[in-house]
C-alpha cells in the first residue's frame, strides 16, 4: 500500500466522526522504484492533505519532507523527486492502520489494506 | 463517437500484441496467472500503451474469483464505446467497485493510459479477488490503489465528491437474501431478490461519491428492471442513456450510464442522445421495449 492510498483511508465505523488520519503501525515496509511522473504529481497535489501524508511518511521512515507546502514548490525537482519517493515508491507490506478516535485496527497484509467492518460497526 | 469495438475484435486485434511485461515486481504473490493463448514470442513486440483493453491472456485466475465473462466483456465495450468522450472528461480519480478479476478496471486504465494523470481506485469486498485485481494490473504493468471494502467504505470520506468515473459490474443475478454477501465466488453474482440488493445500496452512495462532472457506468439485467434503476436515478437529479445492450444465451444485459442533470453541458459531454427528464421515461420505455423484444429472457 503506497502513501497515496493511506490519504484517502478513514474509519468508517458508525458514529465516528474523527476517524483520519489512520495512524499507521508499521511492521514491513518495502521500497520499490517507479518512474517519476512530474504530471501525475501536480495534479494530484492539490487532493492531499499534507499533514496526513507527512506524519503517515514518517511513521514509514521517510523523514524529508517540508512541514509547510505551497504549489510553487512543484517547479522544483529536488522537492519533487522526495515528494514522488514518499507519495508512490515506499510501500507499507504489513502492519496496521489504526482509527484515531476509536483504536480500532484495521490490518494490511501483502500490501492490502481491509477496511472491512464487522456487522455491530456498521 | 467512435464505433465500439467487441472485445472479440480486440481480442483478435490483440493477437499480435506480445506483451513485453508479464512478470513484475508487484507480481511476488503465488498467485496462479494462466495464460489461456502461449505467447508466440516471433511475433513483433508492441508496446503494450497501444492496447485499449486488458489482455485477457493476462488476466490472473483464481477459483474464488469471477473471471471475465459476457458482463465484464460488455461493460469494457461500453467503456470503449464511450472512450473518446472518457478521455475528453479528463477524469482525475476513477473508481471501481467490486473489481473481481480486475480485467475492467485494467482496461479502463489502459485506455485513459495516455494521459498520465489518473489516479485508478478499485475495492472488492473479497480479499482474494483484490490480490487477483493487483496481479492483473501488474501483468499490464499498471499500478492502482486496491482495498478491501464493502462499496466504498473506508474512502467514502476522502474521495467524497472526486470520482469522476465510477464504474460497477454489480452482483446482479436474482437469489435468495441469504446468498447475498455470504463470501467466497457467490458474492460475485449472488443479487438478493431481483438481483437488486447490493445494487440499491450502490444507488444510495453514488451521488456522494461522484464529482459534479461524474459519470457513472452500470451493468444490469433485465429482471433488475434497468428502466425503474434510471427512474430512480432520475429522482436523484441524473440523466441516464443505455450505452449497450446485448442479449447472451442466458441473459439480456444492459449496461447504463448516468450523469447529474443539472447543466446542459454535462449533458451535451455525455456523448449520449439528450433526453429530457419529461421525455426519459417514454424515451428509455421505447428504447428498452424495442431492444428487449427480442429477447429470451424478457418477462
Amino acid at each position: 500500500m503506497r502513501l497515496l492510498t493511506h490519504n484517502m483511508l478513514s474509519c468508517n465505523i458508525k458514529g465516528v466522526t474523527n476517524g483520519f488520519p489512520l495512524a499507521i503501525e508499521a511492521t514491513t515496509v518495502e521500497t520499490k522504484e517507479v518512474d517519476m511522473n512530474p504530471d501525475f504529481l501536480r495534479h494530484i497535489f492539490p487532493k492531499l492533505e499534507w499533514k496526513a501524508f507527512r506524519d503517515a511518511s514518517h511513521s514509514l521512515g521517510v523523514d524529508d519532507l517540508p512541514e509547510q507546502v505551497d504549489p510553487d514548490m512543484l517547479l522544483d525537482e529536488e522537492f519533487l523527486r522526495r515528494f514522488h519517493h514518499a507519495l508512490l515508491e515506499v510501500h507499507l507490506e504489513e502492519g496496521v492502520l489504526i482509527c484515531p478516535e476509536t483504536g480500532r485496527r484495521f490490518p494490511v497484509s501483502k500490501g492490502i489494506p481491509n477496511m472491512l467492518l464487522n456487522e455491530d460497526e456498521v | 463517437m467512435i464505433e465500439a469495438l467487441s472485445s472479440e475484435d480486440i481480442l483478435r486485434l490483440g493477437m499480435d500484441f506480445a506483451l513485453d511485461v508479464v512478470e513484475s515486481p508487484q507480481c511476488s504473490d503465488p498467485l496462479p496467472l494462466t495464460l489461456v493463448t502461449p505467447l508466440d514470442y516471433t511475433k513483433p513486440v508492441l508496446p503494450s500503451q497501444r492496447r485499449k483493453s486488458a489482455d485477457i491472456r493476462l488476466v490472473a485466475r483464481h477459483a474464488d474469483v469471477y473471471e471475465p465473462c459476457d458482463d465484464s466483456f460488455a461493460l469494457v465495450d461500453a467503456l470503449l464505446a464511450d472512450r473518446v468522450n472518457l478521455c475528453e472528461l479528463q477524469p482525475s480519480i476513477c473508481l471501481e467497485v467490486g473489481c473481481g478479476s480486475g480485467y475492467v478496471i485494467t482496461s479502463l486504465a489502459l485506455m485513459l493510459n495516455n494521459t498520465r494523470k489518473v489516479k485508478f481506485i478499485a475495492t472488492d469486498i473479497s480479499e482474494v479477488a483484490v490480490k487477483t485485481t493487483r496481479a492483473t494490473l501488474a501483468a499490464h504493468n499498471l499500478h492502482a490503489d486496491v482495498l478491501v471494502a464493502d462499496l466504498n467504505s473506508g474512502i467514502e470520506n476522502q474521495v467524497a465528491g472526486l470520482v469522476d468515473v465510477l464504474v460497477f459490474n454489480p452482483p446482479y443475478v436474482p437469489t435468495s437474501e441469504e446468498e447475498v454477501g455470504i463470501g467466497g465466488i457467490v458474492s460475485a453474482w449472488a443479487g438478493g431478490v431481483r438481483g437488486r440488493v447490493v445494487i440499491d445500496r450502490m444507488l444510495e452512495v453514488v451521488d456522494s461519491i461522484l464529482s459534479s462532472k461524474g459519470w457513472f457506468y452500470l451493468v444490469t439485467v433485465t429482471a433488475n428492471n434497468p428502466g425503474e434503476i434510471c427512474q430512480i436515478m432520475r429522482r436523484k437529479g441524473f440523466a441516464s442513456r443505455i450505452v449497450i445492450q446485448r442479449s447472451t444465451e442466458e441473459e439480456s444485459l444492459h449496461v447504463l450510464k448516468f450523469w447529474r442533470d443539472a447543466s446542459n453541458e454535462s449533458s451535451e459531454s455525455s456523448g449520449g442522445p439528450v433526453v429530457s427528464p419529461s421525455g426519459r421515461a417514454s424515451f428509455l420505455q421505447r428504447s428498452l421495449s424495442h431492444r428487449l423484444s427480442c429477447l429470451v429472457s424478457f418477462k
